[in-house]
């Protein structure tokens, strides 16, 4: 027996050896816990090993960042003025965007509150630093420097501000592990924009997330984004995910999967936000922003918008009326150009209905002999039509002759005058308002 | 023969340093983490094989080649998400072969270690591929040609850190 033993040593050793992580591996998976995964002695053995290992990533990659701030900061500072001033436009017409964005937003919480659907909102994150990962192509697991004395717990969504990179598996006190969208054990759950196809997300057996188990559909196109479910339970709803890049069919039966390229660089990670913080209510700090922005949007349209004073516009050869008219608040009608010869189509050339005779021809020598003395004077055409009743004809045109008084009685309906399109009521419209109805800006005035 | 041992001298045990025990498989473990985060496609790179494979063939000993694979496989099992276990088991598998290989040939020879390496990382992922995809169920997919590459990046690299490594140890008689 002893030479067996002797002989044998290192075979039985390697054997002892193999037995023994074998049944260490059956332990772990015939009783996962999902509360805490790896319990006792081997939870504190991954402990020790990331432990160990992390103190001196988070040292290089601490001096690394240093340096590259150090040149960043102070040495590589070419062309910030100019790369400013185009920040700060694009600034303005992010904030327009954000305002029309902000109003679809309002509506789409009516809608959901409609629906009864709760959505949930980002409270709170974290940011970390992305200090290593697993090392190997069968494990996309990322090294963050956050742990639980920064408040990180299991199965919390982890994201940039391109997309989703993954949700923290194992948490340390100092470090956290991040399983990452792309490894082949992780999941979530998706929904393709357009089409509202909504699958599974996980990564292939290469590390690229593809949606598994569709059902073959010609909608599906490369480039459609895809955004997250909020199914899962994990990731909030419309978290960017990444965008379709092509449909491959599976192996055995006739589903398919759609290959996603991810809005996240995965390959390529430093800074994370960790959300740890979530709710089913539009923050406090979400809803001032929003106002805002509002306000802000309003104000740079206004400064870009044409507005009464225009410097770069022509020099206005009519007089300003606007004091005048202020004072009714009606706009003074739109006259046609005086002709140079009445004839039987001039608004003013044409008799009162009143003095109308039934048969009667009606020439143009006749009236303009009835009006000798006006053709030689060129009359302004009665803007009866358009005219309310408090409006006044002498003020309203000085620099034309006054038009003469109506010699009838008998009135057309005044039309309301400030239209919609009117630039004067828009002035004082912020963009999230109603504009104001045209009935309620002149209200028609007993007209006939 | 050029891999087969001709004197003592050549099958002399090496021996190395106690710290370089353990700050040699440490540090692989922390560049293969640090490196892979910033540098594309190390992740073809698994430098703690090359370590257990480098002191398993320049020590000879089955038994602590075997032991050492399993402590540095199971640390790099710490820093993924598997159970642990499976860089484990792979690796002392490795450990045991290359030490017992390294027994009957030259390791000295630049040829010989790039062939070994080149042949023991190929056994790893085949270990590995039967422990994921058969007795854990897991999804591992056997890219053949992917393979051939890593196997042979390992085994250039392999060849240019022995050498490195060659000069910490101290030859026992």
């Amino acid at each position: 027996m002893e030479s067996f033993f002797s002989r044998y040593r290192n075979a039985l050793v390697l054997i002892a050896v193999l037995v023994a992580q074998v049944i260490g591996l059956a332990v772990q998976v015939r009783r996962p816990d999902p509360n805490s995964p790896d319990k006792g002695g081997v939870r504190l053995i991954r402990s020790w090993v990331v432990g160990v290992v992390t103190p001196p990533e988070m040292l290089l990659h601490g001096t690394g960042k240093g340096i590259r701030g150090l040149w960043s900061n102070y040495v590589d500072l070419i062309h910030v003025r100019k790369e400013n001033k185009q920040l700060k436009s694009e600034l303005d017409h992010l904030r327009l965007e954000e305002d029309s964005l902000a109003e679809d937003a309002r509506q789409g919480q009516r809608l959901q509150a409609l629906l009864g659907f709760r959505e949930k909102y980002v409270y709170q994150t974290v940011a970390a630093q992305v200090i290593g990962t697993s090392g190997t192509e069968q494990s996309h697991v990322l090294l963050i420097d956050k742990g639980s004395r920064d408040g990180i717990k299991p199965d919390m969504p982890v994201i940039t501000p391109d997309g989703i990179v993954g949700k923290t598996r194992d948490v340390f006190r100092h470090t956290s592990q991040v399983l990452e969208v792309s490894d082949a054990t992780s999941g979530a759950g998706v929904i393709l924009e357009r089409t509202r196809i909504r699958g599974v997300l996980r990564g292939d057996t290469w590390g690229q997330p593809e949606i598994v188990s569709l059902s073959p559909d010609e909608r599906i196109q490369r480039g459609e984004p895809v955004l997250t479910s909020g199914g899962d339970a994990i990731y909030p709803r419309g978290l960017a995910v990444g965008t379709v890049e092509r449909v491959v069919p599976q192996p055995e039966g006739t589903l398919v999967n759609v290959l996603v390229k991810p809005a996240a660089n995965l390959s390529r990670l430093e800074e994370v936000l960790v959300i740890t913080s979530t709710g089913e209510e539009m923050p406090a700090e979400m809803q001032q922003d929003l106002g805002d922005a509002q306000q802000k949007a309003s104000d740079v349209l206004a400064e870009k918008l044409p507005s009464r004073i225009d410097p770069n516009a022509p020099p206005d050869t009519q007089p300003d009326t606007s004091k005048e008219s202020a004072d009714d608040a009606v706009t003074p009608p739109v006259r046609p150009p005086q002709p140079l010869h009445p004839d039987h189509f001039t608004p003013s050339g044409t008799p009162p209905a009143a003095e109308l005779v039934p048969g009667q021809k009606i020439t143009n020598a006749q009236s303009s002999v009835e009006g000798g003395s006006e053709s030689n004077a060129p009359q302004p055409p009665k803007p009866e039509t358009s005219k309310p009743q408090t409006s006044k004809p002498q003020t309203s045109t000085p620099a034309s002759p006054a038009p003469k008084p109506p010699r009838s009685a008998a009135k057309p309906k005044p039309k309301p005058t400030a239209t919609p399109g009117d630039p004067a009521p828009k002035q004082n419209q912020t963009p999230g308002q109603q504009p104001p109805a045209p009935a309620q800006a002149t209200p028609p005035q007993g007209g006939a | 023969m050029v891999l087969m041992a001709s004197s003592r001298h050549e099958v002399g045990a090496k021996s190395f340093p106690l710290v370089i025990y353990i700050v040699v498989p440490l540090l692989a473990l922390g560049l293969q983490s640090l490196l892979s985060l910033h540098l594309a496609r190390f992740d073809l790179i698994d430098l703690p094989l090359l370590v257990t494979i480098y002191y398993a063939i320049t020590q000879r000993e089955p038994v602590s080649a075997t032991l050492v694979g399993t402590v540095i496989g199971i640390a790099q099992d710490g820093l993924t998400h598997h159970a642990l276990g499976i860089f484990g088991i792979s690796k002392a598998v490795i450990g045991y072969m290359a030490a017992s290989l390294g027994v009957r040939v030259d390791t000295e020879n630049h040829g010989a270690r790039l062939l070994l390496t080149f042949g023991f990382t190929l056994a790893q992922t085949a270990v590995l591929w039967m422990l994921q995809r058969h007795m854990l169920g897991q999804p591992y997919a056997w890219h053949g040609f992917h393979e051939i590459i890593r196997a042979a990046a390992n085994a250039l690299l392999g060849v240019f850190l022995f050498a490195l490594l060659d000069l910490t140890r101290r030859t026992e008689y």
